[in-house]
């Protein structure tokens, strides 16, 4: 070990200092000079048409600017995909102002825009906007029957695998069977930091976007695409967000209403959402699911059946994957996996963390339990009966997968192996305590990325990346890759993502960054360093001479030979002897397909609970929550073990709290507020083991690292549903768990 | 939110002067409901008169042995004054379970009084309401009622009232200072507070301009025997589905007083003056708690996602009673080794 081996430590946050102290700029901090702001009005009605906006009321009012709506907003772009972004689902995007049509409540419906922030949102109060109302449905409910497959999806969405084997057949004549329904209703990001987006005009068709975004290139396609502007008049800034959780892979109506405005009137606009505004942009969808399991006499699975119907709006056929987990979790020879939407009138679905995994995850982790109660096996037990040796889905073996080192080693942590297996078994006066567990399994994925590395005379090494930072750590695990690429303290590395003028990263999501960003710093540091090595051979007396790459190691600021390091130059001394002020050099990292292709790439995880519940009351205290990980290399152990603990906190919330409440009367959502919807608070959250499972993996990608975002979620709100069974009796099956379900 | 103009009032006389002097007006205290409701425009004052700084937040011992709490003391100063600790515990126990420490630290004790309901219709203003804009109809019934009333209700409003602290003094049954224009007066705590009958704009029986000055608590304290037990859907930071005041005196296993107040039931902090006088002179036994508590909720009536209630506060009224008996407070709750 050397004092420049970072990878795997857990180095503090690079970031740390910046956001503590105020001087991390967010999208609505960034005052530029003559900002004007905007307040956008919308839809108290589901469906139906703007019949007049009454702008001229408001116009009069000194300092009132401009009122967009559809009446005057000025000619975009014709044809859908110029407003399809990268995450675009299959339909027509919704086009904000672009027609009187209202196909769901809080539409925005005006953009009112003015010298002052609260002159805007004056404006707004007072703008009178007539409907002409029609009848609307967002009952889930009213449309079981009414599913159907979703024409096309989106990037990521894989239909499910056709069915396996006689699963009907297998289900009717297996030993023990159980069919449940599970449903949940619609749940909300509610990141802390509120959309925002500010727009500095700088000359005609030429302006900077700062946008709270998890992606800056897939804004800046969507605003070339729908304003036409050219990509280098058009610069999307984002280095820090104040939580993302999917909300900001899609471009949202803030960023483009301040577009529109600055373009309008040629100066620079601010727009940002309210709380309750952000109840009108993407959800988790309300979700329905059927299954139905059956075991053989040895406690073998013979039968999995899982469906899912979810709602979407009318106008885009969200998708993400619910049931294909089912299909590769368990051995099963006989699956048949279903998944349709409904359409309602609301707003599109967006990703919201573990999108479809952590649905379909509760699904098949409580049926999963009902079943090994119906047959009488420890829930843990029945699990490593069916132990999924491969994906059976693509009929391909695992790169890796220490999921059964995620169950004895979560098991022996949480103390599993002392459960008495009967609910209702552990009391302490009216508190009811229960054990519950399940699995997770969510995609190892790389997506193509960029990276440019310049190190300087100063020894000062520069890293860039377009990539976003959603606080999970981006910053300090790259400045970790490349500080330990090159053989450099932390601090002499600066690590900059978040700026369409940077090379060219993926979207902020599905867990990849580390994988696709990783490599993708690691190559441009590799690069970086061939070229080092060249100057370096330049020199008269180089002991390197005729050394090739794989030959020299970079540590503690100096290029050695591995075989002798003693045989070694100084970094800057080389920069110094060659008289070039720099050295640059940039790499592109794809996903290694000719590796890969041949397995199947997953993060896996192993989730112990346990709950109290007052057995008069109904109350529910999760008390102790064990998380074992096995996600391939961890990069920072101190920022990955943070990840999981919010993964936990995520998982809690979605067991007991989190639902947006729809009233059909108003096709409206009443509990639009961080005072009723309900998210986790310190005083919820137990104490949290995390264990990391060892797991070596050259496949995935030459990092090895799976990444963690959403496969530290996954398993938690079945674990604590199963906890809650084990305490009570009692099956809830409608989330989240709250106490009158437990009267 | 609507322009407004704003004064800062140097006394109780400035204040009420002002306020009177200016029409749509409201006086405002820490601020932490009404400049919420102004952002959503609820609430539309074209004038507001800052009272916070008003020599008014002390709390200091009176002449018959009981407790003047100053309306611009803040509820954390209360929560934590050692008189309030040792003499009115159940107080410090009903104000730490409400909101968040932030917010403590800033509302004040007249205006905890004057917090409006959290109903999530009367906060949406592209709803009907009738507490916000009186005839416009009730949105909550048939609608979704969750946290809304199962005692008292009307076929106008069913909105609960909100507050923790409330529910404790109107088991402790202080007086309510009050000024106004027509000078100054005192109104009994559960005179304070109202039903919504056909009236349901009006939380309050404060007449226009009418200032609070104090709550002026009695010398019984049932610091002994107390209980205030909050049921709700999160663990801190949530408003009560139901909650529960008890204060009992106790002679061996005969109670000889009680108190017995709710909370998220009702209009108005619910104290139920009947059962308090069914408890008198009965042995404290699970089968008194469970004969009064079937009382309380006799007349309770469910609007749908709230019927679950009745069972539950029948139920939390038995373990609040008990819990007061055994002299404990609720079980496991971070806040109550939270003493800075």
């Amino acid at each position: 070990m050397t004092q420049t081996n970072h990878i795997g430590k857990g180095a503090n946050r690079v970031d740390g200092p910046l956001k503590v102290s105020g001087t991390a700029h967010y999208a609505g901090e960034f005052n530029v000079p003559n900002l004007a702001y905007g307040y956008v009005v919308n839809s108290p009605i589901a469906k139906g048409k703007v019949t007049r906006v009454h702008a001229e009321e408001v116009l009069g009012l000194p300092g009132v600017l401009a009122v967009y709506s559809h009446e005057n907003v000025p000619h975009l772009a014709w044809f859908d995909r110029s407003y399809k972004d990268l995450l675009a689902p299959g339909g027509s995007p919704f086009r904000p102002l672009h027609t009187p049509d209202i196909t769901f409540n809080q539409q925005p419906v005006a953009l009112v825009v003015a010298e002052t922030f609260e002159l805007a949102r004056y404006a707004a109060a007072l703008l009178r906007v007539d409907y002409e109302q029609e009848p609307h449905e967002t009952n889930l409910g009213t449309k079981r029957t009414e599913g159907y497959l979703p024409g096309g999806g989106k990037l990521g969405y894989a239909p499910p695998p056709p069915p396996r084997g006689n699963p009907e057949k297998a289900w009717k004549n297996a030993t023990h069977s159980i069919e449940a329904e599970y449903a949940h209703g619609a749940q909300h990001h509610n990141p802390m930091e509120l959309f925002a987006a500010t727009v500095e005009w700088l000359a005609d068709d030429k302006i900077t976007v700062y946008d709270k975004t998890q992606g800056v290139f897939n804004v800046q396609r969507y605003l070339t695409g729908v304003f036409g502007l050219s990509k280098d008049n058009c610069r999307v800034v984002n280095q820090f967000m104040g939580g993302g959780f999917g909300s900001g892979l899609r471009p949202q109506y803030s960023v483009f209403m301040a577009t529109l405005a600055a373009l309008e009137l040629k100066r620079s606009v601010r727009v940002t959402l309210t709380r309750q505004q952000m109840f009108s942009i993407g959800h988790r969808p309300n979700t329905l699911q059927l299954l139905k399991l059956g075991t053989n006499p040895d406690g073998s699975l013979a039968a999995l059946q899982h469906h899912a119907l979810h709602e979407t709006s009318l106008f885009e056929d969200y998708t993400e994957n619910v049931v294909n987990w089912s299909g590769m979790q368990y051995k099963c020879d006989n699956v048949k996996l279903g998944y349709q939407l409904a359409q309602l009138d609301v707003y599109s679905p967006q990703d919201m963390r573990a999108p479809g995994a952590a649905t379909g995850n509760v699904g098949i982790e409580v049926a999963m339990d009902e079943m090994a109660y119906a047959a009488g096996l420890d829930p843990l037990e029945f699990r490593l009966r069916n132990y999924a040796e491969r994906d059976q889905n693509v009929d391909k073996p695992f790169s890796s997968k220490k999921l059964r080192e995620c169950y004895h080693e979560g098991a022996a942590k949480f103390g599993w192996d002392k459960r008495p297996l009967e609910p209702r078994s552990m009391r302490n006066g009216h508190l009811l305590t229960g054990w519950g567990m399940a699995g997770g399994v969510w995609d190892a994925m790389q997506m193509p990325s960029r990276a440019s590395a310049r190190l300087t005379a100063d020894g000062r090494l520069l890293v860039l990346s377009g990539a976003g930072e959603n606080g999970a750590g981006t910053y300090t695990i790259m400045t970790q890759i490349a500080a330990e690429t090159l053989g450099l303290p932390l601090e002499a590395v600066t690590f900059e993502l978040g700026d369409t003028d940077q090379p060219q990263a993926p979207l902020q999501g599905g867990s990849w960054t580390a994988a696709s960003v990783g490599t993708a710093v690691k190559n441009a540091c590799d690069a970086l360093g061939q070229k080092l090595l060249k100057l370096a051979q330049k020199q008269k007396d180089s002991p390197l001479q005729g050394a090739d790459y794989d030959e020299v190691e970079f540590v503690n600021g100096q290029l050695r030979l591995r075989r002798d390091p003693d045989q070694a130059v100084v970094l800057r001394d080389v920069l110094q002897a060659s008289g070039e002020t720099e050295v640059e050099a940039d790499s592109t990292a794809l996903p290694n397909m000719l590796k890969q292709n041949g397995y199947s790439l997953h993060s896996h995880n192993a989730v112990f609970a346990e709950v109290q519940v007052d057995e008069d009351l109904g109350t529910v205290r999760v008390t102790r929550v064990v998380n074992a990980v096995a996600a391939g290399r961890i990069l920072n152990r101190k920022t990955a073990r943070s990840q999981v603990l919010g993964g936990v906190v995520w998982g809690l919330g979605m067991a007991l709290m989190e639902e947006t409440i729809m009233d059909h009367k108003f096709g409206r959502y009443v509990n639009h507020n961080y005072a009723e919807y309900h998210i986790p608070v310190n005083a919820d959250m137990p104490d949290i083991d995390v264990l990391f499972i060892h797991e070596e993996d050259d496949i995935v990608n030459p990092l090895g690292v799976k990444g963690i975002g959403e496969v530290g979620m996954l398993g938690v709100t079945a674990a604590i549903a199963n906890a809650v069974f084990h305490a009570t009796g009692k099956r809830v099956r409608d989330l989240p768990i709250m106490l009158d379900k437990l009267l | 939110m609507y322009p407004f103009t704003y004064s800062r009032a140097t006394d109780v006389a400035d204040a009420v002067r002002d306020k009177a002097g200016h029409g749509a007006s409201a006086y405002l205290g820490g601020g932490t409901n009404l400049i919420d409701l102004m952002k959503y425009n609820v609430e539309q004052p074209a004038h507001l008169v800052n009272v916070a700084k008003l020599p008014l937040s002390k709390i200091e011992d009176l002449p018959d042995g009981g407790l003047r709490l100053g309306a611009t003391a803040t509820n954390a100063d209360t929560a934590w004054n050692e008189q309030v600790k040792q003499r009115y515990p159940m107080l410090n126990q009903a104000i730490l379970a409400g909101a968040s420490p932030q917010l403590r630290n800033a509302a004040t004790n007249g205006g905890n009084l004057m917090q409006r309901t959290r109903c999530y219709y009367f906060y949406d203003i592209e709803t009907p309401c009738n507490k916000r804009e009186p005839g416009s109809g009730c949105s909550a019934i048939g609608g979704y009622n969750r946290i809304h009333a199962i005692l008292g209700a009307s076929e106008a409003c069913i909105a609960t009232h909100p507050s923790d602290m409330c529910v404790a003094l109107a088991a402790l049954a202080p007086t309510v200072r009050v000024s106004g224009p027509n000078g100054e007066r005192s109104i009994a705590f559960e005179d304070f507070h109202r039903l919504p009958g056909e009236l349901p704009q009006y939380d309050n029986t404060l007449t226009e301009g009418e200032l609070v000055l104090s709550l002026d608590l009695p010398e019984k304290g049932f610091a002994k025997n107390f209980t205030y037990l909050k049921l709700r859907d999160r663990h801190s930071y949530a408003f009560a589905l139901v909650s529960v005041a008890v204060g009992l005196e106790l002679d061996g296993d005969t109670i000889t007083d009680a108190r017995l107040a709710l909370g998220g039931v009702a209009h108005k902090p619910w104290r139920d003056k009947s059962a308090e006088e069914m408890l008198k002179g009965q042995p404290a036994t699970a089968e008194t708690f469970g004969r009064v508590a079937a009382h309380v909720v006799a007349n309770a009536v469910g609007q749908g996602s709230n019927d679950f209630k009745i069972e539950l506060a029948r139920r939390a009224i038995v373990r609040a009673l008990q819990q007061a008996t055994e002299g404990k407070q609720q079980a496991s709750d971070a806040f109550l080794n939270s003493n800075p």
